[in-house]
């Protein structure tokens, strides 16, 4: 298990268990984190699970493939912190990841 | 008003669900009608994941979904549905015969025996960016779409993103507005290459415009637009412009069909998992779209729904007929209808 943490909008926390290998979308979504819709399932396909990553975590979480990247220019108010949380795979390193939800998807 | 088009059933949405209706109800001769926002068959499959893998339908370990549309319009072929794209469902009624009768935001009339809603997420809409106050500004000088170019002439024109809709408009609307000016995130664009080289040839030539960054707010007066502020990387700056075209995709909204007042969860529209019928007898629910305790948004579990709505639906339709349940592989007479015999 690893340790995540969401930040909702109003600043409520969201400290989660997460399985390695799960994207931080599914567990956002498991534990019901307002704001991630994640319209498309996680297909990369959508840009409604939009995250900013925590300024301290940016360098391991990583940058976002092409792919991503495009589909980012649908999310609002993108920033150089921004990811899908449907592509950020939980791993060991990524123990005490924090990321913050944007005030709204689309 | 056009005359209406008489039919067996109405089927709101050409989703896979959609589509796979079509086969259960023809074989029990119920001709259908489907009506679908987009302008090709498919719904999510279509517009959301074509090229992406799905691994759960059964018997094909793996399927992109736009070829699980294609041999699903391939299945359907025998029974000549008839398809009306872009349109959305905007009226509907209960006829005094018992039909329906359901109307497109064309005009179009459609008479009934059911309706079958397999509307997925809902249709999918233009996505508003959430710019301040920029509702105050949509049909006068913010728009999602270009239906008349003349609508553009001698408007400075702030078109904003970064995909084949942003750039091909750029292109086509620079010769008829008096200025154009394209806003995107970033320098690098998801549009074709071909279109990307035109739009920075004719920035080279001064003919238009292109600007780094994401709108953030609007400026203007009883919904005529006079600028908008840009953030960019060198920070806030306001760009004079008249009409605003914002392309960030589609997202799915239920849409009309929220004020049928059919009986709803959670924005889903409640059946029983008989029939799939929703509140309103005749008004079915297939798919996505529907819920039920122990629902699965799987398109598996709309393929059954599709096949045990149909039964209820071939009751209204031939009320005095024995239905008799019979197998492809079987049955010489559903064979006929498949044109395999």
């Amino acid at each position: 298990m690893t340790k995540i943490t969401l930040v909702a909008f109003d600043g409520t926390r969201f400290d989660i268990d997460a399985v390695n290998g799960s994207t931080v979308m599914e567990n956002a979504i498991r534990n019901s984190v307002p704001g991630i819709e994640a319209e498309c399932g996680g297909a990369c396909a959508c840009a409604t699970c939009h995250v900013y990553v925590d300024e301290q975590w940016t360098d391991t979480v990583g940058s976002p493939e092409p792919m991503e990247e495009d589909m980012l220019d649908f999310a609002f108010d993108v920033r150089p912190t921004s990811r899908l949380s449907c592509q950020i795979k939980v791993r060991d390193e990524l123990d005490g990841l924090v990321v913050h939800v944007p005030e709204r998807q689309a | 008003m056009s005359t209406p088009i008489e039919t067996d059933v109405v089927i709101v949405g050409a989703g896979p669900v959609g589509l796979f209706a079509v086969f259960e109800l023809g074989l029990y001769d119920l001709k259908c009608h489907l009506i679908d926002i987009l302008d090709r068959p498919g719904g999510q499959c279509a517009e959301l994941y074509p090229e992406k893998p799905i691994y759960d339908i059964p018997a094909w370990p793996e399927i992109s979904g736009q070829a699980l549309v294609d041999r699903l319009m391939e299945q359907i072929a025998p029974f000549k549905p008839e398809f009306h794209f872009n349109r959305m469902v905007s009226g509907f009624r209960k006829l005094e015969n018992g039909r329906f009768e359901v109307e497109t935001d064309e005009g179009e009339l459609l008479h009934c025996h059911a309706v079958v809603i397999a509307a997925g997420g809902g249709s999918f809409q233009p996505k508003r960016p959430p710019v301040p106050g920029i509702e105050a500004y949509e049909g006068t000088s913010v728009f999602y779409s270009v239906r008349r170019m003349e609508e553009f002439r001698g408007q400075d024109l702030l078109i904003v993103g970064g995909g084949d809709s942003a750039l091909d408009w750029t292109l086509n609307l620079q010769p008829v507005a008096k200025s154009v000016t394209l806003v995107h995130r970033r320098p690098d664009f998801r549009a074709a290459p071909d279109s990307v080289n035109k739009m920075f040839a004719m920035r080279e030539e001064g003919k238009i415009t292109f600007q780094v960054g994401q709108v953030s707010g609007l400026k203007g007066e009883g919904g005529q637009l006079t600028a908008a502020t840009v953030k960019g990387p060198d920070g806030e700056i306001d760009l004079a412009c008249t009409r605003m075209l914002p392309f960030f995709g589609l997202t799915m909204k239920l849409g009309p069909i929220a004020d049928w007042g059919l009986n709803q969860h959670e924005n889903l529209l409640t059946v029983d998992t008989e029939k799939f019928e929703t509140s309103i007898p005749g008004v079915f629910a297939i798919g996505d779209i529907n819920w039920y305790p122990g629902k699965l948004k799987l398109i598996l579990s709309g393929f059954h729904e599709a096949a045990l709505m149909t039964q209820a639906v071939a009751r209204i339709a031939h009320p005095d007929q024995k239905m008799v349940f019979q197998y492809t592989t079987s049955s010489t007479s559903l064979q006929k209808k498949l044109g395999v015999q």
